[in-house]
């Protein structure tokens, strides 16, 4: 009976996963590789011919590429604010934290207050005497505007995920490194070029591919700031789940998606490779 | 009646061996303590007999019944362990109560033996605290009486007194020694700490690399080791063992010397005596001074006899310095004699 | 010599002073750049529906419930707000109804398939879940789960199942073995030890993970835009009528998505760490 405990605690969950985890996703593998019942690779045709299909990847790897960087050096940046902090650091930690708590959806109405027409952009550079009337920021002729709010909606939301586990990390690294460091001389970008960094390459792993697999699945705020004037993968699958009621290439569209975010993990796993042995 | 038999328990951790067939007898109301290094497995044996691990072989018995296929709380035992594990969401009351309210005893006696374990362990003043609030010395006070209030047969303690400093682990231990003679408990208590074993034991039984080297009095242990690891590991400084070889019948010759010694089916053994058994005389073995280090009452001097290193406690009046030559002789009814192929005594 | 060293250290502490300065100023600068997209939506949340569409916008919130009056009237809102907590809540019960025991054992035994099952829990993070929604549909739809409260609730409990096992397996590692051990010894059996030593200790970190499923319910967009038709969460439903509906609407909507995970991060703050099985190993 102990023996089996454990089993008997794990059996729920695990059964959960696979009916609503593994099996799904062999189910929509097989829908992508299925047309008219019988296998074929028209689905796939179909998406990439489709002339938003090339937009919509180029916008999704765009975003990605601007955004996971920057995301990167701001959570580092809290993250080492927050660790050195001795009083306050609580308070801090829950501010910046809050984005945490956030929907895509919220963050994009939130953006979307500063970026619409009478928003609040608006009227700072009015006041300002920049403008003489409002401009419509997110209009389909200002790609660049859009693609600049949608960058900085997602870049305001989803570094928190990566600063969490960046402190976590931190406080992971024990502080007798960079004192020793110190005693050497290295200066404080030293230490944290030298020290930090390489020690804190596991919690950059974890960090990257959690923010970069929801990079891909950029969804509601492209389509509270741009509607449809910005695809991205996620949208293109909507949309042909629903508006087109064609499910085959909304699952080629899935595997696709599914497909790039193996792929970056794979990529970040063998980068940010640590050695067995290496570790804090 | 709680006679602990252990019968020939052996425990594997995957390809490791933590315990080899130990065999031991714990005699009702003996205090027994286990002694041995870091990681010889006297706490594997102990969580055995709690029930916290199951053996790989072997039975448990206590008192007349087989208890190793039972859970812990079926066992009549009560435990304290290395870290106290006092609850910290329960008050200490609570905490001394908690055994009594699993089996459901009136709330009356409940009060009531709280209070008198309370009272044993001078923390009555403490009942209505939480374990946060508590110093190391009163927490581990806290565990000793949840177990008391039990009044189990057999009380197991895994080095209790570890986390504590020295001076409130030299009171604690006089402490423990009173309250578990009178509360006429089967104890098994864990140490690494030889001076710990030494006062408080009955019994001690020595413990090295899985096996159960020794098992006697704490007298017997400190002047008869059964094995050379006996001698080494207990006594501070350790028991010194220099080469000898054979040179007649009954006859070695030690450090150039020949003395009289047993008869044993070999022709090199080792000599053992301890520091505080040698005094300075004629015709003793010769021996070079190294270090000299004053400990008060008496002096350490660290010697070298033809490349052995010998350690003798002298008296502090003496004045030595590196590099004199002294002739220490030993004490004949101390010497011992160590097989070195076996390890063990040779008599 | 002593006048060098003098001078040497003063230009330490002015070096000192100015980087703490520089230190202090992008302490403030961070927290604004949290901070000032929130308050900025709570001004139009908290504005009359004619001072939202107006320009220039105020800096100070007029304190007019107009447009959270609008948004609670408008039709389909509160019938989206009862079905987002329905499946935010059931979210819960199934995450930590399923995960907690997982967590638990993960945390006390070492067993055969350990390692497959937790490489199984940090797999679902490297996919996209959302896309779940698009086969289950299809399933949904066999099953007569569709368009149901239930439906959408499993799909998120695969979202939130996995946080639940990793934060309720720090918690649960964070106990000692040695407390449960002791209430064996003094007569518990493993269920009862369980209650009365390790579910008292652990229960607000229980609390804080059930918190945690229950946003990630409720902030979830594609899976419930997917799922649901008729039965339409809050988002589901403001994303639905994004391009129809009135600016105020839509501000007032994202303010109540907003104020639960204010509320959320408050209360599960000393949780944030376990939240992501952050044993970087
Ligand atoms: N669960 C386990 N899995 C694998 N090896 C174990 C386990 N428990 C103990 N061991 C090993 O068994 C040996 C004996 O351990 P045990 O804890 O009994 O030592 P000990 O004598 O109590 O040491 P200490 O004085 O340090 O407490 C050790 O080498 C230890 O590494
Ligand atoms: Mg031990």
């Amino acid at each position: 009976m102990p023996r089996l405990l454990p089993y008997l605690l794990l059996l729920p969950a695990t059964a959960f996963l696979c009916v609503f985890f593994l099996y799904p996703f062999v189910l929509v593998a097989m829908e992508s590789v299925t047309r008219e019942g019988s296998y074929s690779l028209d689905n796939f045709q179909r998406m990439v011919s489709h002339w938003k299909f090339g937009t919509a990847m180029r916008n999704t790897l765009l975003l990605a590429a601007v955004v996971v960087p920057v995301q990167l050096a701001l959570s580092l940046a809290m993250a080492s604010v927050v660790t050195k902090l001795s009083t306050g650091r609580s308070t801090l930690l829950y501010i910046f934290a809050i984005p945490l708590g956030i929907s895509d959806l919220a963050a994009g109405l939130i953006w979307l207050a500063i970026f619409e027409q009478t928003g609040f952009l608006n009227s700072a550079l009015y006041g300002l005497g920049v403008i003489e009337q409002p401009v419509l920021f997110l209009s389909y002729q200002n790609p660049m505007v859009i693609f600049a709010a949608i960058a900085l909606a997602e870049i305001w939301r989803a570094t928190a995920i990566m600063m969490v586990i960046l402190v976590a990390g931190m406080g992971l690294i024990p502080k007798e490194y960079g004192e020793a460091a110190e005693v050497f001389g290295a200066t404080a970008w030293q230490r944290f070029r030298k020290v930090t960094l390489p020690m804190l390459k596991p919690s950059l792993q974890t960090a990257l591919i959690l923010r970069v697999i929801l990079a891909f699945e950029v969804f509601a705020v492209v389509i509270a700031l741009g509607g449809t004037n910005f695809p991205v993968l996620m949208e293109e699958t909507f949309q042909w789940q629903f508006t087109l009621q064609d499910r085959g290439v909304a699952a080629a569209y899935a595997m696709v998606i599914l497909g790039i975010s193996v792929a970056f993990t794979i990529l970040i796993l063998r980068l940010l490779h640590v050695p067995k042995g290496a570790r804090v | 009646m709680a006679e602990i038999r252990i019968k020939n328990v052996a425990k594997q951790f995957g390809a490791f061996t933590a315990l080899h067939s130990v065999d031991m007898t714990i005699r009702d109301r003996e205090f027994m303590v286990l002694l041995g290094a870091s990681g010889c497995g006297k706490t594997t044996l102990l969580r055995i007999i709690a029930g916290l691990e199951t053996p790989s072989q072997g039975e448990v018995w206590i008192g007349d019944r087989r208890v190793d296929k039972l859970p812990p709380r079926e066992r009549g035992i009560a435990m304290v362990f290395q870290n106290y594990a006092v609850f910290p969401h329960l008050t200490v009351f609570e905490n001394i109560a908690f055994g009594l309210r699993m089996a459901k005893l009136p709330q009356s006696e409940v009060d009531r033996r709280v209070k008198r374990t309370a009272e044993l362990m001078h923390i009555e003043q403490l009942l209505k605290r939480y374990s946060g609030q508590l110093s190391g010395g009163q927490r581990q006070r806290v565990a000793v009486a949840r177990a008391l209030a039990m009044e189990p047969d057999v009380i197991l303690m895994d080095e209790p007194l570890s986390n504590l400093d020295a001076l409130l682990r030299l009171e604690m231990r006089a402490e423990l020694k009173g309250v578990l003679a009178e509360s006429k408990t089967t104890t098994i208590y864990v140490t690494h700490d030889q001076v710990e074993a030494m006062s408080l034991a009955d019994r001690i039984s020595v413990m090295n690399g899985g096996y159960i080297v020794q098992s006697a009095d704490p007298v017997e242990v400190y002047r008869n080791p059964a094995a050379r690891f006996v001698g080494s590991f207990i006594g501070n400084p350790p028991m010194n063992f220099l080469p000898a070889t054979r040179a007649g019948t009954n006859q070695w010759t030690v450090a150039g010397r020949v003395v009289p010694g047993p008869n044993a089916p070999r022709d090199r053994i080792e000599f053992a005596i301890r520091p505080e058994d040698m005094r300075l005389g004629e015709d003793g073995i010769p021996a070079t001074v190294r270090v000299v280090e004053p400990l008060g009452a008496h002096t350490l001097v660290t010697t070298d006899v033809d490349g052995s290193m010998l350690r003798a406690l002298v008296d502090s009046d003496l004045s030595v310095a590196p590099g004199d030559h002294l002739s220490l002789v030993p004490q004949p009814d101390r010497v011992r004699w160590f097989d070195p192929e076996t390890m063990e005594a040779v008599r | 010599m002593t006048t060098a060293t003098d001078t040497v250290s003063v230009t330490r502490d002015e070096v000192r002073s100015a980087s703490k300065w520089l230190f202090v100023a992008g302490v403030v600068m961070l927290c604004i750049w949290v901070l000032l997209p929130i308050y900025f939506l709570m001004i139009n949340a908290l504005s009359s529906p004619e001072e939202v569409t107006s320009f220039p916008k105020r800096m100070f919130p007029s304190f007019d419930l107009a447009s959270v009056t609008f948004f609670f009237k408008f039709q389909g809102v509160l019938r989206a707000l009862w079905n987002s907590v329905q499946v935010a809540s059931l979210t819960m019960i199934l995450a930590i109804g399923l995960g907690a025991p997982a967590g638990y054992a993960l945390s006390r035994f070492d067993f055969r398939g350990k390692e497959a099952f937790r490489f199984l829990v940090i797999m679902t993070r490297a996919f996209p879940l959302p896309l779940l929604a698009l086969p289950l549909a299809i399933m949904f739809i066999r099953t007569g789960l569709d368009d149901t409260i239930l439906g959408l609730a499993l799909v998120h409990a695969t979202l939130a199942l996995p946080f639940a096992v990793l934060i309720t397996f720090s918690l649960f590692s964070g106990i000692p073995v040695e407390l449960e051990e002791a209430a064996w010894t003094l007569g518990c059996t493993r269920i009862q030890a369980f209650y009365k030593v390790i579910l008292p200790l652990a229960l607000p970190g229980i609390a804080a993970s059930a918190v945690f499923a229950f946003v990630i319910s409720w902030n979830e967009v594609f899976a419930a835009a997917v799922l649901t038709i008729q039965n339409r969460t809050l988002t589901a439903f403001l994303l639905q009528s994004l391009d129809v509906s009135p600016l105020p609407l839509k501000f007032a909507g994202g303010a109540m998505l907003v104020l639960p995970a204010l509320i959320f991060i408050f209360a599960v703050r000393k949780y944030l760490f376990a939240m992501w099985g952050i044993a970087n190993r």
